[in-house]
């Protein structure tokens, strides 16, 4: 089978020289080893930099909005699953995307690596199949990627495209025999003052800086409610009871939207566990709403429609 | 102590339960139905527990789950949000939307350790004059037995 790299530069090239986009989105090797950057090439000449590896990570659904040319975008399967969520929000057109979709098999948690290497500095990393073998100044080292996967490749359920236009390479496997929800319930067990400890525990991390929300591909409003000063919903410095809100309020904004990428964690310089609310949520509208975000163009968002049974108990 | 939803940030301590302490609720009524049941109970002369200011709303729908925060943050000790019974929403379906939004909201707020009785859902209709009472009764005293917030309350840093 040729490499999956090959095959996205050659559809990239032919669907350029045939005009059939205007720009493609992908990945071309970043600037450090493990760190691939989204790549935009306009020329089929260009097309030679895209890249496809186990540390294409970034959600490229993200540069989809607000573009007047016809886009074709390298996408694995939570990427466009936030595309089917971005169609479905008329935030794109389905017409003026053209989905080159990848399976994929997880990407690789560079931080994860880092902590295993205990300080020592990754010069070097080649990928061969399912191992990864890392070079430093005097140390060379297999690692495999199944173990060092994103949180949220762990517990990914689609991995092979739900949409798209053309599929490189074969369908994958897809995760088999695991709970996705296993953190949610384990700390559902806990007492609700172990609950409030851990969660400001991890909300007293932030530093504010809104990167998980700048990665969200659904986070795309105007006027995010932590900018708007009229009103002025909370407080913008690090106060636990502001930053609290923040990520309370983040969450529940993705509520019936968020496809568990794990761009908010990726992007999180202080390694909060976002996902830890974010799946809460997603769990409850599968249980509450029986929906599952991104998985359909055609069924309409929980919280934009009801139903006259909706479960009540709390209302009293 | 009022209740700021605009402006400057207004800092608070977080009170411990002294005594002559009162708990301060805040009821998010909408104006079509709980609104008028707390008329009704008014000009039924039915006696309730002071403790609940009510904020009135155009309709449950119109709840912003940042209201109900900032509420808790800005020195609320308890928040009962009211609207029309399902079916009977002016707007049609208003309550309706309304109820999806609050489960998730009730299930996080829990999930995050927040006390069951800080935050109380409840459907009144403008009939149910002496069901508000009884419901303004029952919350003040879920509130008072938990004592002063302490979770989301703002602390000077």
């Amino acid at each position: 089978m040729p490499d999956t790299s090959v095959m996205i530069r050659d559809t990239a090239k032919k669907l350029l020289d045939e005009k059939r986009v205007d720009l493609i989105i992908g990945f071309e090797r970043g600037t450090l080893p493990l760190c691939s950057s989204p790549c935009f090439t306009r020329r089929s000449e260009e097309a030679e930099r895209l890249i496809w590896n186990a540390s294409c990570e970034n959600n490229l659904a993200k540069y989809l909005r607000r573009r007047e040319e016809k886009v074709g975008i390298v996408a694995k399967g939570c990427d466009i699953r936030s595309i089917i969520g971005l169609i479905k929000e008329q935030q794109i057109d389905r017409e003026q995307v053209f989905i080159i979709g990848v399976p994929c098999n997880g990407m690789i948690d560079r931080r994860k690596i880092e902590a295993k290497l205990d300080g020592k500095e990754i010069l070097e990393a080649e990928e061969e199949d399912e191992t990864v073998i890392l070079k430093g100044r005097d140390f060379t080292e297999a690692i495999k990627k199944e173990e060092f996967l994103h949180n949220s490749c762990k517990t990914c359920n689609h991995r092979n495209p739900v949409i798209y236009d053309v599929l490189i390479g074969d369908k994958v496997e897809e995760n088999q025999g695991f709970d996705e929800y296993k953190e949610v319930k384990e700390f559902e067990a806990q007492s609700a003052d172990r609950r409030w400890q851990s969660f400001t525990n991890e909300v007293s991390k932030c530093i504010r800086c809104y990167a998980c929300r700048n990665a969200c591909p659904l986070c795309y409003c105007q006027e995010c409610f932590v900018d708007s000063s009229q009103p002025q919903w909370i407080g913008k410095t690090t106060n636990l009871s502001d930053t609290s809100i923040f990520h309370i309020v983040r969450a529940f904004h993705t509520a019936g939207r968020c496809v568990d990428c794990g761009a908010c964690e990726r992007a999180c310089p202080m390694g909060i566990d976002i996902r830890k609310l974010t799946k809460k949520i997603e769990k409850d509208v599968k249980e509450l709403f029986h929906y599952e975000a991104g998985v359909s163009l055609e069924d309409i968002p929980p919280l934009a429609t009801f139903n006259p049974d909706d479960p009540q108990e709390f209302i009293k | 102590m009022g209740l700021k939803i605009t402006g400057v940030n207004q800092m608070q301590e977080p009170r411990e339960k002294v005594d002559g302490w009162e708990p301060k609720i805040i009821a998010f009524l909408c104006n079509w139905c709980s609104y008028a049941g707390a008329d009704l109970a008014g000009v039924s002369r039915l006696q309730y527990p002071p403790n609940t200011r009510i904020i009135r709303v155009p309709c449950s729908s119109r709840i912003n789950p940042l209201l109900i925060l900032r509420a808790l943050q800005h020195g609320a000790d308890g928040i009962l949000v009211s609207g029309c019974h399902p079916g009977d929403c002016h707007y049609i379906s208003g309550n309706y939307v309304a109820r999806r939004k609050f489960a998730i909201l009730n299930n996080l707020l829990d999930y995050l350790g927040i006390e069951k009785g800080r935050v109380h859902f409840a459907w009144v209709s403008a009939a149910e004059g002496k069901r508000f009472a009884e419901l303004i009764k029952e919350t003040t005293e879920e509130v008072r037995a938990l004592g002063p917030a302490k979770e989301l309350v703002k602390k000077q840093d």
